[in-house]
């Protein structure tokens, strides 16, 4: 055994060293998002233009999360292919999810195999649906969105993005004006879509939510297996999206982006609002605000009551977690979301980490923390959990807030780790967290509280059962 | 709806006793038909991961590396290096202009950082595409750094599983025989093809040691670079997960003249049987004597407890759809201890002659399936009616979203399932399963009630 091991995880990086390696990624590749964005509209198969194994290892990484059935299919490509071009495979792959799914929607997500082979992918799809849709088989022809994803740019959240402007890119149409909202909400848990489904009706907006994966990937059982699960957005309604009168688009780091709601603004989808995912009380606030003016009403009293005893709450627990410090890590707008909400209850946010590296994260952060906090918080896009366990190694924090994947960090630091967004791979039922309104604060607030508490009560020589 | 057998796939399934024997299989998968299989990077990196004190080092983007970052149980005695999960991130300049640079900076870094015995590099489809010199960086930063630095060539595309396990044999022989055999005992052995999944090879390790045998090297559970390069000294190889490697076997007999036999750990039979047969080889009678005695011991205190078990669970039916066919013989003669019938068995990977021995041990009526995909599983287990399924975790959810019973017999299990103690703990989880009152309340239950 070396001898140098044993303290070879202490040494830091050089700050000044070029980043060359990543170890422990706080990141997933493109392709994935981009299966997971599909995976929210109606009667829809995803598909991967690549190798076997990236439909396999992604299909994998969901179900453990979801724990739910995840088709994926895949064109399969081997050496042949890498080399004369997969188009055959490809043609053959969607032919044959077409004839044993009946899909009417196949998402097509390139992988960095196809990307730089260099398949024309769009023009494949134009040729396959030449070749089968004549004859008369027109309507039995699913749409076929194609998206490109090479998993060497960008990040699950990227791949996820662009597979929502791919939708409406392709099926968007030119539509009459109606009163309905459309709401582009990124990748929330399938309980935050069902909350914010909820709080569309309660306020009697007629919304269309792309994507909606609040049943496709939490789904009831049934007497019947169903190879497409129900649910998702309707194609119907992405076709009239550009005739909403605004369009609402979460996501606080996004600005650079070609997103799709500024694709909808050019398509006459109404007014677009980009605003941060509603996480915590500001932001829930300036959410609901936003409805009040779309919906031409005030809040329901329902969620009046919510918002009421949400700040009870606040101001029953503030005790417990003025001045802890926390890191933070996971999707970029999580990440502000989550941060904004840490802030407005005393936590003291030390370090908001993010494998995704928009360039958008500080100022998003700044922009909804600057009032709060005495010290602003280190910032860090486009990191590893190495990168995060060095920061934060002089930190002290004294809880984590992130997905599964900081489980070690917890346990290497013996604090408690709130788990939050995807994926949730040690605990039952990380699909159904809510992170999102008044209602998604209150449960993060208790659950934090509590993780606070059972700390507390752990590191107590007393046994104190009153607390 | 289309029935869920894809035409192409036809000859891919066997219903035993209703037609003669033909299997097609080691076949490309069949696109669009979402296969259960992986690629030849996850063989190797499978294979190769846990190996305890060497770093691996995924060259490649994000993704291949992220999904198999600590998925398995693989445990270690002492470093845990592999359970950390590095890659070289490859961006799109690295795709335009190559990531041969970053690749030796990546090996350097990390070497330095982490001081491991070996690295392994694997190549994953780009960089089988963009053309970088695995072979050169790796003996440039070997030559640097004096430690062995050794490319996997796994570019997923490259074929299935299978050639994943042939690349981390080939990687794994690199090693074997660069170190000192002095001192090994002629009564050696080599355990090649157990991963130490929740700790199995410890359990194994402790049965060869009762026998008066010396393990040289665990390959790849608890794996030990240092073991690797002296497992040439071993009298013997005994080769478990034979899919995985037999390869290395194969070569280890060319290249050193080392036998090798085929065993399998899992259920009573297989396993008192695989250490007879280790017995045998070595043609000492205290060795045997001192086999039966671990295997009585062992059998005494397991059987009266198996009994429960195999009372509540007579005439109930089994589905299995794993990775390797081998381990599938073993679990079709665990579920017959158990008295229980198997109605489906399959694998990703058989080979004719694993699914010919399938079709001869399984009762008529059974199917048998090569890399199936879940329409095809889903529909089995619907018309077998079956009480459990054991798989890997791609399939828990076509189980549990049909109202079946599901035991997880892969990599990523937190339950020792080798060994006669692992027989008990299998039995126990079928049992827990079987026997929950939650599939009662099913709607497909009160359908069909």
């Amino acid at each position: 055994m070396n001898p140098a091991r044993k303290t070879s995880l202490k040494l830091a990086r050089p700050k000044s060293a070029p980043y060359v390696s990543t170890t422990n990624a706080c990141k997933l590749c493109t392709p994935l998002g981009a299966c997971l964005a599909f995976r929210g509209v109606e009667n829809t198969v995803p598909f991967l233009h690549g190798s076997q194994g990236c439909a396999t290892y992604m299909r994998r990484y969901i179900i453990s999360h979801f724990r739910e059935p995840v088709d994926i299919a895949s064109s399969s490509l081997g050496e042949k292919h890498a080399i004369y071009g997969g188009s055959q495979n490809l043609k053959q792959g969607l032919q044959n999810v077409m004839s044993k799914y009946g899909p009417q929607l196949i998402g097509v997500a390139t992988t960095c195999l196809t990307e730089t082979i260099g398949d024309n992918v769009p023009m494949f799809v134009k040729e396959f649906q030449e070749e089968h849709g004549g004859n008369g088989h027109e309507a039995a022809m699913p749409l076929i969105v194609t998206v490109s994803s090479p998993s060497y740019h960008g990040t699950h959240m990227e791949g996820f993005h662009q597979a929502v402007r791919a939708l409406i890119d392709r099926l968007a149409e030119p539509a009459e004006r109606t009163a309905s909202v459309n709401l582009l909400p990124g990748f929330g848990s399938p309980a935050d879509i069902r909350h914010i489904k909820e709080i569309m009706t309660d306020f009697g907006l007629t919304a269309i939510i792309l994507p909606d994966i609040s049943e496709t990937l939490d789904g009831p059982i049934l007497a019947t297996y169903a190879r497409i699960p129900a649910g998702g957005t309707p194609l119907a309604d992405i076709k009239i999206m550009s005739g909403s009168q605004a369009t609402l688009e979460f996501g606080a780091t996004l600005k650079n982006q070609d997103t799709a709601g500024k694709l909808l603004e050019t398509r006459g989808g109404g007014t677009l609002y980009q605003v941060g995912q509603p996480i915590g009380l500001r932001e829930t606030d300036f959410y609901f605000g936003l409805l009040e003016v779309l919906a031409g009403r005030p809040t329901p009293i329902k969620h009046v009551l919510e918002r009421g005893r949400l700040l009870d709450a606040l101001v029953d627990g503030h005790k417990y977690v003025f001045g802890k410090r926390a890191v933070v890590y996971g999707e970029e707008d999580l990440v502000v979301g989550l941060t904004a909400f840490l802030a407005e209850i005393g936590i003291h946010p030390v370090l908001c980490a993010s494998g995704g590296d928009s360039g958008y994260l500080k100022e998003a952060i700044t922009a909804v923390t600057a009032d709060l906090l005495p010290n602003p918080p280190q910032i860090r896009g486009g990191v590893d959990f190495y990168d995060i366990a060095q920061e934060a190694g002089s930190l002290a924090p004294d809880l984590i807030v992130g997905h599964s994947k900081g489980y070690h960090l917890a346990r290497r630091w013996k604090i408690p780790l709130i788990r939050v967004g995807f994926p949730i791979h040690d605990r039952f039922g990380g699909h159904r967290i809510l992170h999102l309104g008044y209602r998604g604060a209150q449960q993060l607030l208790d659950r934090i509280i509590n993780a606070i508490l059972a700390k507390k009560q752990e590191d107590s020589p007393v046994g104190y059962g009153y607390l | 709806m289309e029935p869920a057998i894809f035409s192409e796939r036809a000859d891919q399934i066997h219903r035993v006793g209703e037609q003669p024997f033909r299997m097609a299989c080691n076949r490309e998968s069949l696109a669009g038909a979402v296969s259960q299989r992986a690629c030849v990077f996850c063989g190797s990196r499978v294979v190769l991961y846990p190996i305890a004190d060497a770093l691996h080092l995924v060259h490649g983007p994000i993704g291949c590396a992220a999904y198999t970052w600590d998925i398995r149980g693989a445990l270690s005695s002492g470093p845990e290096l592999h359970r950390l999960s590095f890659s070289t991130d490859l961006q799109e300049t690295d795709v335009i202009f190559g990531g041969e640079k970053k690749l030796y900076r990546a090996l350097v870094e990390l070497i330095d950082r982490h001081h491991p015995e070996a690295a392994f590099v694997y190549s994953t489809c780009i960089v089988g595409i963009i053309g970088d010199d695995l072979e050169g960086i790796c003996k440039k930063v070997s030559r640097e750094k004096g430690l062995p630095v050794i490319p996997v060539q796994s570019e997923g595309f490259k074929g299935n599983k299978r050639a994943g396990y042939h690349a981390a044999c080939q990687a794994i022989f690199r090693l074997v025989g660069t170190g000192s055999t002095e001192g090994i005992s002629p009564h050696s052995l080599n355990i090649l093809g157990d991963f130490n999944l929740a700790g199995e090879i410890w359990i194994i390790r402790d049965y060869f040691k009762r026998m008066g045998l010396e393990v040289v090297a665990n390959i790849t559970g608890d794996g030990r670079v240092g073991d690797l390069q002296r497992a040439h000294g071993a009298a013997l190889n005994v080769v478990q997960c034979s899919g995985a490697t037999m390869d290395l076997a194969k070569m280890m007999q060319q290249k050193y003249g080392i036998p090798f036999i085929r065993v399998s750990y899992f259920g009573v039979e297989d396993m008192a049987e695989s250490l007879y047969n280790v017995a045998r080889f070595f043609k000492e009678p205290g060795i045997m004597t001192r086999t039966r005695e671990v295997v009585r011991e062992e059998l005494i205190s397991l059987y009266p407890q198996l009994q429960k078990y195999r009372k509540a669970l007579s005439g109930k039916k089994a589905a299995i759809y794993v990775g390797g066919a081998f381990k599938a013989f073993s679990l079709v003669k665990a579920f017959r201890l158990l008295g229980m019938q198997v109605v489906l068995v399959g694998s990703q990977t058989g080979t004719e002659e694993d699914y010919r021995e399938l079709e001869e041990i399984t009762d008529d009526g059974t199917i048998i399936v090569d890399d199936s995909n879940p329409l095809e599983l889903t529909s089995f287990l619907k018309e077998k009616k079956v009480d459990i399924f054991v798989g890997g975790v791609k399939e828990r959810p076509i189980a549990y979203k049909l109202g079946v019973g599901f035991c997880d017999h892969n990599h990523e299990r937190k339950e020792p399932l080798e060994g006669f103690i692992g027989m008990l703990y299998f039995a126990r989880e079928v049992y827990n399963t079987v026997m929950s009152p939650v599939w009662r309340f099913l709607p497909r239950r009160s359908a069909s009630h």
